[in-house]
């Protein structure tokens, strides 16, 4: 059996214990707890006053430009595991070809910061 | 203690299970315990007693919570979507048990040693992210919906300078297996090379678990709890679980990247029972500073976490990582590691210190500015 399988294999069974572990609790609270559903109870929380209208607004676009933002910035670091295990290994030309891929991305940071895609309001 | 390459029973999925049957057990059993640390901890350094009836001292207060919570009505909305609804809380927790499979407590005592476990890591606990944006979408309350966006928000945006951290040890180390990089710091531990990246970890931590100062997307006070307003009894209890189990993960997971975790100070092999000491104690070193620091910081408004992250924190750890890489590929001296990184971690203080201090000179906005200049004007 190879050591592959076997460290892999405990990722697979810890998806699967963890389901369990939020089925099994969700599952004993459905038979221990008390049931009683109301018209009232089921309404969302609005400072206790009902409800108005449905609460399916726009998201401002903010939260999209800082999304994209991240992208970057994660398929950069998904680059970054495997350099930072070999540069040294490879020497000095891995390390400024790194160098220079950060400072164009750092470049970018600096772009967005200036058009004050960084500023919340 | 089991011999470190063995399985219970010489089989690999029954020990996989075996262990992460124990893992969940314990995991539960520290989360009770946590949360009346917690409560214990901010009221004393608030002056307060904190629980003192439930069992000797308060002690059992987290168990009488628990058995609360699962005799608790569960309510949804009528109104919610309802699938999005009762997946959130299995897709907030379940990436943070899976991170209990890679983090080595001990030499030998760990679920699985894997070879990738800091990528591992840092890929599986972003996954719960998911599962606030669907608490909040799912809910159907607006409050939820903007805890939700704010909480994925800060989360990505943390991710980045957390993931930046890392990977700082794993360059200093050349691994990204946690057991060998922890066995390397059997001299120096590598908070003493890379004092920026611990102090960027825990500050990116607390952000990437929504704890306080960056607790504005569940504020009790601004969105009524954020994703998790309309969760009731047990469904609540699993955020709560996975916040503190993340919390539990974040601090062993610290202590072994940056103190040293079973090894220092203690040379290359210390006996089974002292390396589980060493990473208890380094564990709850780290859990006491974050309960600490939620007693003692007040919160900070969105715009401020935002610009923090993207402002000082990520300049600032890609700046450590050239230097890291400098000093590592042309074989210079590693004091300098301690060099560059102290002076980027000063830097980055002295900077947010000026940042703050002109913000709080500065009156709230310009227009405000302007309607009472239009007012001397008048002679108002």
């Amino acid at each position: 059996m190879s050591s592959l399988f076997a460290n892999w294999v405990a990722v697979l069974f810890g998806s699967i214990i963890g389901t369990l572990l939020v089925a099994v609790a969700l599952v004993g609270n459905r038979l221990l707890a008390p049931r009683d559903p109301g018209r009232m109870k089921g309404t969302s929380y609005e400072c206790g006053m009902l409800p108005i209208g449905r609460a399916e607004g726009n998201i401002h676009v903010r939260y999209y430009l800082f999304a994209i933002l991240f992208l970057l910035f994660d398929v950069e670091a998904a680059f970054l595991f495997p350099w930072a295990v070999v540069f040294r290994s490879i020497g000095a030309f891995a390390f400024w070809e790194m160098t220079l891929f950060l400072a164009i991305l750092m470049g970018g940071l600096a772009y967005a910061w200036k058009k004050g895609v960084l500023r919340w309001s | 203690m089991m011999p470190v390459l063995g399985y219970w029973f010489g089989i690999a999925w029954l020990d996989a299970i075996l262990r992460l049957a124990v893992i969940a057990g314990v995991m539960t059993v520290v989360v009770i315990f946590l949360t009346y640390a917690e409560r214990k901890v901010i009221a004393r350094v608030q002056q307060r007693l904190g629980p003192t009836r439930t069992g000797p001292a308060g002690l059992l207060q987290g168990v009488a919570d628990a058995l609360k919570l699962v005799l608790k009505e569960d309510l949804r909305p009528t109104t919610a979507d309802r699938w999005v609804f009762e997946l959130a809380p299995f897709m907030v927790f379940v990436p943070v048990f899976l991170t209990f499979v890679a983090v080595p407590f001990t030499r030998d005592l760990g679920v699985r040693f894997l070879s990738l476990g800091l990528f591992y890591i840092v890929a599986v606990s972003s996954l719960n992210i998911v599962g606030f944006i669907m608490a909040g979408w799912g809910s159907d309350n607006k409050y939820a919906l903007l805890g939700g966006v704010r909480a994925a928000a800060q989360m990505i945006s943390y991710e980045v300078p957390l993931v930046l951290t890392v990977l700082g040890v794993a360059m200093v180390a050349s691994s990204l297996d946690i057991r060998v990089i922890t066995e390397r710091q059997d001299v120096v531990p590598y908070i003493v090379w890379q004092p920026l990246a611990f102090v960027v970890f825990i500050i990116a931590g607390l952000a990437e678990m929504n704890r306080t100062p960056f607790d504005i997307p569940v504020a009790e006070s601004e969105v009524v709890g954020g994703p998790t307003v309309e969760y009731s009894g047990i469904r609540w209890s699993f955020f709560q679980l996975a916040e503190y189990s993340s919390l539990f993960v974040l601090s062993a997971l610290g202590a072994d990247l940056f103190l040293g975790g079973y090894i220092w100070p203690f040379g290359s092999n210390p006996p089974g029972w002292l390396q589980l000491i060493l990473i208890l104690v380094k564990t709850s070193f780290m859990i006491l500073m974050i309960f600490w620091v939620r007693a003692t910081f007040p919160r900070l408004r969105i715009d401020q976490l935002m610009s923090y992250c993207w402002k000082v924190l990520i300049p600032v750890t890609v700046a450590q990582l050239f230097f890291n890489g400098l000093v590592l590929v042309y074989r210079w001296p590693d004091i300098l590691l301690l060099v560059f990184s102290g002076a980027l971690l000063v830097g980055a203080t002295a900077a947010t210190a000026v940042a703050v201090r002109r913000a709080a000179r500065r009156p709230r906005d310009a227009q405000a500015v302007r309607d009472r200049r239009l007012q001397y004007a008048r002679g108002a």
